[in-house]
């Protein structure tokens, strides 16, 4: 670990008080104990839908070990990283991209501390769509409630799955659950978010969701709430979509 | 040279250290998951060695036998493992011509037995077998040091290599020096008692079966081994153990035979007496930072009921699930949030159990006249043992709780 950090700041292009900070930046991502311990939570139960999806898409065996061996991941608004690294350690093949310069170099410095193999970028999905690229697996998760044009960001990510891929979205439902929730409870009871974290408003709901989706091409195989579970702390499934949500869909 | 250093560069998922039963169990449960993918290192100095001879025997409860039988060794350890297949306890001074039997559990003939005794040097060698051929990298040399950042934990052997890990495993004893090094303090007491083993040969089969006569000075347990032979644990207040050390063979065998009886017809002694100091202490915590203390590093139980070695197993059963649950997701198996996972597992569930023996053995070691007529009016007791009763039958039976790996099932 000692080594890389030489390695890094050795390099001409980032200076040393920046990689400085982006480490310090990883470490509050990274902390599962830290402001990110919501997203850590949540981790485990978005993971293994992908995962179970995709194994199940592609016939894979469930209980193997490298489940998603030789499949493209792309994951819009890729945040520090904390879905591409476990995702790659799956065998899959992952990119990441986040408009904001900072969450790059973050999850960057991490991987390369964790010696996770991921491939991040400065840019946006509609960018990437332009070049032509495609992927196996495109995830937009919490992203979609925080994009100015939905129907716009929907088509992007449509259009950077292969045929026969699929796509993932995790959103929240805009329903006065979600608003007592996921505002109130979250933000201002619980603080287990920043205030202005989320602008209700600008919430989807799932029927919204999947009627772009479906204006795309693309075909909802799956809808599926995600509720926090008081006693054991953590995420489940449940059919409950009323405030967390998430859609899989196939592209023919 | 080259090929240590190749080794000790490397980056493993978990480094166990401390080779005993619960060390090289659980290095051998994470190599049975995921297809082998996890990597695991184990440090300890006993490995430039033949393993250790012991002699000691271990009652192994169904729970963690299934476990064994999903591991792959249990076949090994069969062919030395006793079924207890019936089990008396009383209530006696060593004068009492007769022993009033107050509770029996009685062996069910189709059912699977409560338990196996099982001899430690058998066990011992058969997990570490097994986990050395399942690809577990082996160090033999002590922990030292350990440092943690936030991607991982790296430990400094005796011998000066570095092992460098997600998550380490202190399956390092009851003197654990990772437990120490975190910090973490241990919370209990020492009885003031000993446990005196040997091994007894007698005339007359035992017939599987385990029995427990409470003592003033504490329970005495005879458990069936293989052959005509029966391990003992004599409880005795740890001030009358040189002298009772200090006896020949003839004297100490007499002793015996007054606690014993004479049921079995007549014993012989097969092997010298040792004494093991008892006590009660269970870790402050059984986690920090990329560290788990599992088994004795983590509570040391009083043999009353024979479960010291049962929930070190079930922590290594416990922790094995939590790591291959996160890989499983290829999530860091060193996080706060495994450890988390872990210790809301283990720690309840050990303080529950250190309660009853504690109980147990405050209620019975004792001669006070009061205390014996309660015990012995029988009925309020034995009113009161069904919660010990059902929690053996729970566990043979292995209730949904359990994890995984308990249960007879893969992790």
């Amino acid at each position: 670990m000692a080594e890389a950090a030489k390695d890094f700041s050795g390099s001409a292009t980032v200076d040393q008080a920046e990689v400085a900070r982006f480490d310090r930046l990883a470490d509050t991502w990274w902390d599962a104990k830290g402001p990110m311990r919501t997203l850590h939570k949540f981790n485990p139960v978005r993971l293994s839908y992908i995962r179970d999806a995709a194994a199940a898409h592609w016939n894979r065996n469930p209980t193997g070990g490298l489940r998603l061996e030789g499949l493209s991941v792309l994951d819009v608004g890729c945040g520090g990283g904390l879905l591409c690294e476990p995702l790659s350690r799956l065998g899959a093949t992952v990119t990441g991209i986040d408009p904001a310069r900072t969450n790059v170099e973050v999850a960057r410095r991490h991987a390369e501390r964790s010696g996770a193999q991921v491939s991040y970028r400065n840019d946006t999905v509609e960018a990437l769509v332009e070049e032509g690229a495609s992927f196996d697996v495109v995830l937009a998760m919490e992203v979609v409630e925080h994009v100015a044009d939905v129907d716009a960001f929907v088509e992007a990510c449509s259009r950077a799955v292969k045929p026969g891929g699929l796509l993932v979205m995790a959103t929240l439902n805009r329903t006065l659950k979600s608003f007592a929730l996921a505002i109130v409870g979250a933000e201002y009871v619980l603080r287990w978010l920043p205030r202005g974290t989320h602008d209700w408003k600008k919430f989807v709901t799932p029927e919204e969701l999947e009627s772009s989706i479906g204006r795309n091409g693309l075909a909802v195989t799956d809808r599926i709430g995600v509720v926090y579970d008081p006693l054991g702390d953590s995420w489940r499934l449940s059919s409950d979509v009323g405030v967390n949500y998430m859609v899989l869909a196939d592209k023919p | 040279m080259a090929r240590r250093a190749d080794i000790s560069n490397r980056r493993f998922d978990v480094v166990v250290a401390g080779g005993g039963i619960a060390g090289f169990t659980l290095a051998l449960a994470l190599k049975s998951a995921l297809g082998g993918r996890l990597s695991v290192a184990l440090c300890d100095p006993a490995l430039a060695a033949p393993a250790r001879i012991t002699r000691r025997a271990y009652a192994i409860a169904a729970a963690p036998r299934r476990m064994y039988e999903t591991l792959g060794v249990w076949d090994a350890i069969a062919e030395t493992a006793e079924p207890i297949r019936d089990m008396i306890i009383t209530d006696s001074r060593t004068e009492d011509p007769v022993r009033p039997v107050f509770l029996t559990f009685l062996g069910d003939a189709d059912a699977s037995p409560f338990a196996h005794m099982v001899e430690t040097d058998r066990l011992t060698a058969a997990v570490r077998e097994a986990a050395l051929a399942a690809g577990v990298v082996p160090f033999a040399s002590p922990v030292r040091r350990r440092e943690t950042d936030p991607d991982g934990t790296r430990v400094r052997l005796q011998d000066g290599t570095e092992v460098t890990g997600s998550l380490v495993a202190a399956c390092d004893g009851a003197k654990s020096r990772l437990r120490d090094l975190a910090g973490i303090p241990m919370i209990g007491w020492d009885y003031g008692q000993s446990g005196i083993v040997a091994t007894i040969g007698h005339e007359r089969p035992h017939e599987g079966r385990a029995e427990e006569h409470f003592m003033p000075s504490g329970p005495f347990a005879i458990l069936p081994l293989t052959g005509d032979r029966s391990s003992i644990v004599w409880t005795e207040r740890t001030d009358r153990v040189p002298m009772v050390l200090s006896l020949d063979d003839d004297e100490i065998l007499a002793e015996i035979e007054k606690r014993f009886g004479l049921h079995l017809g007549r014993l012989t002694l097969l092997d010298r007496p040792t004494a093991h100091p008892l006590s009660l202490k269970v870790a402050r915590r059984f986690t920090a930072d990329r560290l788990a203390l599992v088994g004795d590093a983590a509570h040391v139980m009083h043999p009353i009921a024979g479960q010291g070695l049962n929930y070190g197993l079930r922590d290594v059963a416990a922790l094995a699930e939590a790591v291959t649950d996160a890989a499983s997701l290829g999530l860091d198996v060193g996080s706060a949030e495994v450890l988390e996972t872990y210790e809301r597992a283990r720690r309840p569930d050990t303080i529950g159990m250190a309660v009853v023996t504690d109980t147990l053995n405050r209620l019975f070691s004792n001669d006070l006249l009061p205390v014996r007529l309660i015990r012995d009016l029988g009925l309020g007791l034995v009113d009161r043992m069904p919660f010990l009763k059902r929690r053996f039958i729970r566990e043979a039976a292995g209730s949904e709780g359990l994890p995984r790996l308990m249960q007879g099932l893969p992790l």
